[in-house]
């Protein structure tokens, strides 16, 4: 059996159409093709989040309920007690992180619902990288998480900061990284647990924990043993420390609030930043190399 | 079988746990049929078409698929193919035309070349809905848009796993008509698989697929000779008188209560001969050929219908 391939003129200059291989289309290669595709796959999380308003709207209530009653109130009660009655400022991290974590987590049930709708499938069969995909992902996701954080940072002046710009946007470069390791977090458990009810049950079961067990809501230092120790395990802790202290910078000296201390050790923000990134960047290697196993 | 090939396995397999969902398979597609993967729920063949298109490893054999091996260079496979996967893939919250252009930059088109062919294929496909979700589109509308998408990056080899399944009779055969289209207009192989047996008829060539193996395979028309013959059903004026002068004249005819019944390897060529030939007044004339389903049951000893449902039933426990 033999086959003529008639020859497809076109005036642009590039090659006919193979019978094999299709058209030869003028395309980016390499490692320009993958940024474009993390672009296209950030921008997609982003489309969604305009699309979404009222989800936006309705994730920022919870943060909000914490800062304007949780807050108000103990603050008021603590007045009457002792003197200090900053707690809306010590809170206020605490918030802060509330805000990216809803957001941050739904980037991984956002991955698992893609597989169960099949979008994931038209992905993957895509000539991009596994790790181009699941970075895009949770750039998206980090990037929706920073919008929301962004917008309870406008209550700052509330929970008593001054609105310094250098400040507002060191604090938005923090939630950017606590935002993205939560994001691969997410990622990472989207990768091994496969159905979309066990995420949701892991993520509503294991959200309240590790928010009221990270030193949000209350000082660490003068925590009952056991309660530290937990405490002190979470990652989440670091997080809003490295918060708390960042905020710390647009408080008179006086008013700030006592950084937190690893048996009478208080770790450089630095270096809670960058335990932050070395466990994103270690979460995003196994979630890559799990996402990449074919059948 | 010399020329170009789109698809070619040799040995190929996959095992879940012991068990062969496909067992050493040995294909042959040449580049530009439009090659039917027939078959029951279950037979295999959509593990197939995901070790073609690299999302799954094969056990074992080889396969190459537009010109490049689906295990050493699964990324010049991915480049070249275009897929509609027999569940949606598009995402219901962005437009048909922000669906295409994601598409492109996931093959890595360049933007000018996107925006011409996006349009392009929306105008084509009845899909030039700007600012609508494809969320609030059709069944039919959505099938076309996968189609759409699947042809952005002007691929060699379309794989359509079960394309219209799950769509009404009308959007079915407007696909067909869009595929016969493309077949027109540009060099494509197109690959599908497929459990409904007019869809078969569609294609140039079709593999019988049954547990994992192939059990038969060559053109619908082959296929179909190989298991029977045409029955050409008269109604006369005088039937048993007719069917008396064909036997005579070296034809397998017989007579009932319902007419004439003539069985031949031809029944269309014959009809001209019959009513020529002829003196007695012919009130109808039927033919009826053998179905695809005449084919399966002679391969498997089940009809399709029955493979399939036995397939999604509980109580078989394999």
């Amino acid at each position: 059996m033999t086959f003529t391939i008639e020859p497809v003129e076109r005036p642009d200059g590039v090659p006919a159409a193979d019978l094999v291989r299709g058209d030869p289309a003028r395309r980016v290669d390499g490692v320009g093709h993958e940024l474009r595709a993390i672009g296209v796959l950030w921008r997609r999380e982003l489309l969604r989040l305009a699309r979404n308003r009222a989800q936006l709207a309705l994730m920022l209530i919870n943060p909000m309920l914490f800062l304007l009653v949780l807050g108000t109130g103990l603050d008021t009660m603590l007045a009457g007690t002792a003197g200090s009655a900053d707690y809306r400022a010590y809170l206020f991290p605490g918030v802060l992180l509330m805000a990216v974590q809803l957001p941050a987590l739904s980037a991984g049930m956002s991955i698992v619902r893609d597989r169960e709708a099949g979008f994931l499938r038209g992905m993957l069969v895509a000539p991009v990288g596994r790790g181009t995909i699941l970075v895009g992902a949770c750039l998206g996701g980090a990037t929706a998480a920073v919008v929301q954080g962004g917008l309870l940072l406008a209550l700052a002046g509330f929970a008593g900061l001054s609105y310094q710009p250098v400040v507002l946007v060191l604090l938005l470069a923090v939630l950017a990284l606590v935002a993205f390791t939560m994001t691969v977090l997410s990622a990472l458990a989207a990768v091994l647990v496969r159905r979309p009810e066990t995420f949701q049950t892991m993520l509503s079961i294991g959200a309240m924990p590790l928010f009221f067990l990270s030193g949000a809501l209350f000082t660490v230092g003068t925590l009952p043993g056991w309660l530290r120790t937990i405490t002190l395990a979470n990652p989440l802790s670091y997080a809003v420390d490295a918060l708390r202290r960042t905020a710390a910078l647009a408080m008179p000296p006086e008013r700030a609030p006592a950084a937190l201390e690893l048996a009478g050790w208080t770790p450089p923000i630095l270096v809670e930043l960058a335990a932050m990134l070395l466990v994103s960047v270690f979460a995003l290697a196994v979630a890559v190399r799990r996402f990449a196993r074919t059948g | 079988m010399t020329g170009p090939f789109a698809v070619r396995t040799r040995g190929l397999r996959r095992t879940y746990g012991g068990r062969a969902a496909v067992c050493d398979l040995d294909l042959t597609v040449p580049a530009g049929e439009t090659f039917g993967f027939l078959g029951p729920n279950g037979a295999g063949k959509s593990t197939t078409i995901a070790m073609l298109c690299t999302l799954l490893r094969p056990t074992a054999g080889t396969a190459e698929v537009a010109g490049a091996d689906v295990v050493r260079a699964p990324w010049l496979v991915r480049r070249r193919i275009g897929v509609v996967f027999q569940e949606p893939t598009v995402d219901r919250e962005l437009t048909a035309e922000e669906n295409l252009r994601l598409h492109a930059e996931l093959y890595g088109m360049l933007r000018r070349d996107a925006r011409v062919r996006s349009r392009q294929l929306l105008a084509l496909f009845g899909l030039d809905r700007p600012r609508v979700p494809v969320g609030a589109f059709s069944g039919g509308m959505r099938r076309r848009l996968e189609l759409a998408r699947s042809l952005m990056h002007h691929p060699g080899v379309l794989f359509l796993d079960e394309p219209t399944v799950g769509l009404d009779p009308q959007s079915r055969a407007v696909v067909w008509d869009h595929l016969y289209g493309l077949r027109r207009e540009q060099p494509i192989t197109l690959f599908l698989t497929t459990h409904q047996l007019e869809e078969a008829e569609h294609c140039d060539r079709i593999v019988v697929l049954d547990h994992g193996r192939v059990v038969a395979q060559g053109t619908p028309q082959q296929l179909k000779a190989e298991v029977g013959a045409d029955v050409v059903h008269l109604r006369t004026a005088d039937d048993a008188g007719v069917a008396a002068a064909l036997t005579e004249s070296g034809l397998t005819a017989g007579h009932g209560p319902d007419g004439v019944r003539v069985v031949t390897a031809d029944g269309a060529g014959l009809v001209p001969r019959l009513c020529a030939g002829l003196t007695t007044p012919v009130h109808s004339v039927t033919v009826t050929r053998p179905s695809l389903d005449d084919v399966f049951l002679h391969h498997t000893g089940r009809t399709i219908r029955d493979a399939g449902s036995a397939e999604l039933s509980p109580a078989q426990g394999r």
